[in-house]
């Protein structure tokens, strides 16, 4: 094939080796084209990651759903009638929609992110008391600094444990104090402290400042009977979470005898929707940034295409020569068109590992800081590829400007003694 | 080898008409050396750029190794070229950043000739106009004299039917001119094809035979009796 001829490539590096430095110029333009593209792409890729960072451990597809008061009257009910969720609504939405994959339930002591104080040794802590079951976890992970969360033995056996939240911890503890092992006191009951977990800055439906204990403990050392606060669920990946939403919500509508018209008796909080405006944003950024790339590629194929029109143009009797010596219009066009792919190609891989070489970089100096919403930034191999091709796409058309410029080109014209 | 009749060929110039060639009729038998002459404007370089079909007549016949030559494009002209014609120009036309053995052989790389065989084919040609130590070399390292032998070497390359050449000696000191006369003579001998367009009459003399043309037709058509250019080298 045609491609494959070395001499095709050594007429080629030899007409751009002619002029070095002109060459170089005109790459400059593709070079920082391409290094401002990756740099681009890179930035909001890091962005999305930075992200699913944040969200790492929240499950997206779930939601939170708890009780309210009644807006309507209902069946002989007034409104404004408090709801009180039990146990078995857990059992039962799980049987009946098949779609859930985890339901965790929760209880938490004095009102709805009420506060209760936490004692250990006369340092006190306003903190948010939770009964939970393990599988919570499997919603929204605890990144745990030290022990472990609550297990499912904690639960069978209601063991008067708790994980507590750094805050709590800095309140009721000295630095640098023990703290797994230890004993705090709420509501005259002791707790065996199992581990302490850093808050998600970012994303904090549970408050900074909370205790979790088992659910089973919770019911027996407080007395909540088979009471149940809300509900963290997670739906299986191929369901929409507004679907199952509106399932959970007429079943325990109609348990609780409220108004199907009722919005306000039971809340909820579809986590999905968190995610999905996320990633339309970070998508649109992705967007805005391969246009704004490909413009300025646009642009420095374009100052390609004009430097060879200008080669084109001193080459005139050397072409000339070419097509004198028996070359036809097609080897000439090919030959252009060739300088101009290959002049493109190669700027752009040196703008590619300029742009790579500062995205690293950049991540070396981020880290795992989790204070800058931007994690590894790189662009994907898709996102290369479409580059490259579009590159190599564009320079072809731009480089049959001066191919075709050449070609017109006659001998005679060309040879013509001055 | 050659065969016009009636050709014709005129530039628009303007408004006005410039009718270059006249009817030009001649024929160039196998082994010949025939000198073009005539004075600038006469028409010779006109009539050496359709033999060399690097233009195109208006009207007539043009017949080259009995094929006839017309209504070519530029891809049929330029094989054609490549496979018919070998060209020497008054100002050499070497591309200046090849070597003296790549220039000879690009007729060879269009006509797709493999590397290895265009390589030794470059070489065998300029030993044949004694150049081959200067293979290696860039047009700009060597005399005009050496640039027309190696445009010479490149112009034989393609091993063409007929070697074409405008004005060879024109850029050429007289010693010169005769070295490269001296060179044109023996590939003559070896039975090539050759036409010279000159004005220089000791050059014509050289050839075998002398076409003088005057406004457009041939005012004279004669052969002469060829004196070898050795001697005054």
């Amino acid at each position: 094939m045609w491609i494959f001829d070395r001499d095709l490539w050594s007429e080629i590096f030899a007409t751009l080796g002619k002029n070095l430095f002109r060459t170089f110029l005109t790459m400059l333009g593709v070079i920082i084209a391409m290094i401002i593209l990756v740099l681009l792409l890179g930035g909001a890729n890091g962005m999305s990651n930075g992200f699913q960072k944040i969200f790492a451990g929240t499950a997206s597809n779930s939601l939170f759903v708890w009780s309210q008061s009644t807006s309507e009257p209902y069946k002989g009910f007034e409104r404004g009638r408090r709801i009180q969720f039990k146990l078995e609504d857990a059992t039962i939405l799980k049987e009946q929609i098949p779609e859930i994959e985890v339901l965790a339930p929760r209880i938490e002591l004095g009102s709805h992110r009420g506060v209760v104080t936490v004692y250990r040794n006369g340092l006190t802590s306003g903190s948010a008391v939770y009964g939970d079951y393990p599988n919570v976890d499997e919603i929204m992970k605890k990144k745990l600094v030290e022990g472990r969360f609550l297990n499912e033995n904690d639960m069978t056996e209601s063991k008067k444990v708790c994980v507590i939240g750094e805050e709590t911890y800095k309140l009721l503890f000295e630095k640098g104090e023990t703290a797994i092992g230890e004993d705090v006191r709420i509501n005259g009951v002791f707790f065996n402290i199992v581990g302490i977990y850093k808050p998600n800055q970012n994303i904090n439906i549970d408050g900074e400042n909370s205790v979790y204990i088992p659910f089973s403990t919770f019911q027996k050392a407080f007395g909540s009977g088979d009471r149940m606060g809300w509900m963290a669920i997670s739906v299986q990946s191929d369901t929409k979470v507004p679907v199952v939403e509106s399932q959970i919500k007429r079943l325990l509508k109609n348990k609780y005898d409220i108004n199907p018209t009722d919005e306000r008796a039971i809340g909820s909080f579809d986590m999905s929707e968190v995610f999905n405006n996320v990633s339309a944003f970070t998508g649109v950024l992705q967007g805005v940034s391969f246009f704004v790339g490909i413009l300025t590629l646009l642009a420095g194929v374009i100052a390609i295409s004009n430097i060879l029109l200008i080669t084109v143009k001193e080459r005139t009797k050397e072409i000339g020569i070419r097509r004198a010596l028996g070359a036809t219009p097609k080897v000439v066009k090919r030959q252009i068109v060739l300088e101009s792919i290959v002049i493109t190609v190669f700027a752009g891989f040196v703008g590619f590992a300029i742009a790579i070489g500062f995205l690293a970089i950049a991540n070396n100096m981020i880290g795992e800081n989790s204070d800058v919403p931007f994690y590894n930034l790189m662009i994907s191999i898709p996102q290369f590829l479409g580059s490259f091709i579009l590159m190599v796409g564009l320079s072809v058309l731009i480089g049959l400007i001066p191919a075709n410029r050449a070609i017109r080109i006659k001998p005679i014209d060309a040879l013509r003694e001055e | 080898m050659i065969q016009i009749k009636d050709l014709h060929k005129s530039y628009k110039m303007g408004k006005n008409s410039l009718h270059v060639l006249k009817g030009i009729n001649f024929n160039v038998e196998e082994g010949e050396l025939v000198a073009i002459m005539g004075s600038s404007g006469s028409g010779k370089s006109t009539l050496l750029n359709i033999l060399g079909m690097l233009d195109s007549s208006d009207s007539g016949e043009y017949i080259l190794d009995n094929v006839p030559i017309k209504d070519l494009n530029e891809t049929k002209a330029a094989r054609y070229r490549n496979k018919f014609l070998g060209f020497v120009f008054q100002s050499f036309n070497l591309i200046n950043y090849k070597s003296a053995a790549e220039n000879v052989a690009l007729p060879l790389y269009y006509q797709k000739v493999p590397r290895k065989e265009r390589q030794e084919k470059a070489l065998k040609y300029l030993e044949q106009v004694g150049l081959k130590e200067w293979a290696g070399h860039l047009p700009s390292e060597l005399s005009g004299g050496q640039k027309q032998r190696v445009a010479i070497a490149r112009a034989l390359a393609a091993e063409p039917k007929v070697l074409l050449a405008d004005e060879p000696t024109g850029a050429l000191d007289s010693k010169t001119s005769y070295e490269v006369m001296d060179l044109i003579q023996k590939i003559n001998d070896a039975g090539n094809t050759i036409l010279i367009v000159t004005h220089e009459p000791d050059i014509a003399d050289m050839c075998k035979r002398i076409v003088h043309l005057k406004d457009g037709v041939i005012i004279e058509d004669k052969k002469i009796e060829q004196i070898r250019a050795e001697q005054y080298v």
